[in-house]
């Protein structure tokens, strides 16, 4: 473990994180609760599995949609949002 | 174990499984024996169309076919929601064959007049539309520079591949048809007019055999007086994520499901039963979808997956009934998807009256073996 922290943004609001956290591990951390709503039903979802099987964990981080925040290291300023509905083609 | 059966169906695929439950709504209860999950099928491995547009170039027959089972697809849709409670996503959209260049747009032209030409009623009712046609088709979609037109088929449509096998193997058992997976068939023996159907597990007696085993076929078909040869052919498909839906169309190289993923396709490749993908395939099916849309440059591939088709030597199904053994049918074609809707109607009402009539007679192997 390290003592060093880094500071993020989850959903606009700055949380100090450690530096080698997850971004889905700073999403927890800051008590975002769901971090994503399910494309089909609107369902809210949250990370599950943590290592980059269960896909449940998507997020829009720096402005690109559906990224995997558990396999996404966390760096000084990162935008990490919530993805909310299906991702738009655009 | 030995028992009997009023009649077997060989294979548990698209085919397979809307014989047996045409044949279970009339009455029959068709044993269906099939392999298990590690069988080679085609039926889960498709792009879901309910396709005419190319299909029966050289043979007429085939279009009409065709056209009848498209013709058919809303009602059965409708009757297997209703049955069973399962979904197939169905829908008659119109179909499409993107034209990127001139030269594209002057060969799609041509199969066009040619295949219009080839056939009185003209079954397809295609037509050549062009940039403006897509845009007011499809207002929410940017096309690429690309994209001079399109080749469109009023008839065509699309549907979730796996929905369809559930609602098939749903409606089939319902309705009275026994489903036996890991029950692969290894001989089939005539014998006095019956049929003693072989597998691992014991032998069925039948008065009557439907051979409907895509790629199983090859191995069983001389057993039973039959000489098609099933050919396979590999088709690669790249899948994105689940996006918002944007209205479009279906076409033969892409189509937006319901659920909202992208499915790109598509290769024809001789490799065996080789299922693999490469990434050579998949650099060139996306390169060819961003020229068609873009947008889709940003997508994020999430799958990948390659199916085998069952192809004859013509590409046209062959349905007929073995001159050596009476009560052995057999039924193979690329397009179990699109003819799903034909083949638990008017196929099994042939094989049920025993009858393959004068609709049917076209598809008879012999056009193969001629020269």
């Amino acid at each position: 473990m390290t003592s060093e922290t880094v500071t993020v943004y989850v959903d606009g609001d700055p949380v100090d994180v450690a530096a080698n956290a997850s971004a889905a591990a700073a999403a927890l951390q800051a008590g975002l609760g769901y971090t994503r709503t399910c494309p089909i039903t609107d369902e809210k979802r949250a990370p599950y599995c943590m290592m980059g099987i269960c896909f449940e964990c998507l997020m829009v981080i720096d402005g690109m949609p559906s990224r995997q925040a558990c396999m996404v290291k966390v760096r000084p300023g990162m935008r990490i949002d919530r993805q909310l509905g299906p991702r738009k083609l655009q | 174990m030995n028992e009997t059966a009023e009649c077997v169906v060989i294979g548990g695929g698209v085919v397979g499984s809307a014989i047996a439950y045409g044949l279970a709504k009339r009455g029959v209860k068709p044993l269906v024996l099939d392999e298990g999950d590690g069988a080679i099928r085609s039926s889960r491995v498709n792009f879901g169309l309910v396709w005419l547009l190319g299909k029966g170039d050289g043979m007429p027959a085939y279009g009409f076919w065709t056209r009848r089972s498209a013709d058919l697809w809303p009602a059965f849709a409708e009757e297997l929601k209703a049955y069973t409670g399962v979904d197939t996503c169905y829908v008659k959209s119109g179909g499409l064959s993107y034209c990127l260049g001139e030269a594209e747009y002057e060969t799609r032209s041509e199969i066009v007049n040619r295949m219009r030409a080839q056939a009185e009623n003209d079954p397809y009712e295609a037509c050549m539309i062009d940039r403006r046609d897509l845009v007011r088709l499809m207002p929410q979609v940017n096309f690429g520079p690309d994209v001079l037109g399109a080749s469109y088929g009023p008839h065509d449509g699309h549907v979730s591949p796996l929905n369809l096998l559930h609602a098939l193997h749903a409606a089939m058992t319902k309705a009275g048809a026994t489903y036996r997976a890991e029950s692969p068939v290894t001989e089939v023996r005539p014998s006095g007019g019956r049929f003693e159907v072989h597998t691992a597990k014991g032998v069925v007696s039948t008065p009557k055999v439907v051979l409907a085993a895509g790629h199983g076929t090859n191995a069983l078909e001389s057993d039973l007086g039959f000489d098609v040869d099933v050919l396979a052919e590999r088709g690669q498909i790249l899948v994105t994520e689940r996006m918002a839906p944007v209205g479009l169309l279906p076409a033969n190289g892409v189509r937006q499901t319901a659920e909202g993923t992208f499915l790109i396709g598509t290769t024809n490749e001789d490799v065996g039963y080789d299922t693999s993908t490469t990434p050579q395939a998949g650099a060139v099916m996306a390169r060819r979808a961003i020229r068609v849309i873009p947008a889709l440059a940003h997508a994020r591939i999430v799958r990948t997956w390659a199916g085998l088709r069952t192809l004859t030597k013509d590409g046209c199904p062959v349905y007929e009934e073995s001159a050596q053994y009476p009560g052995a049918f057999l039924a193979t074609c690329h397009s179990g998807v699109t003819l799903a809707a034909i083949h638990a109607n008017d196929l099994t009402e042939a094989i049920h009256s025993g009858k393959l009539g004068a609709n049917i007679e076209p598809f008879h192997s012999t056009r193969l073996r001629a020269q």
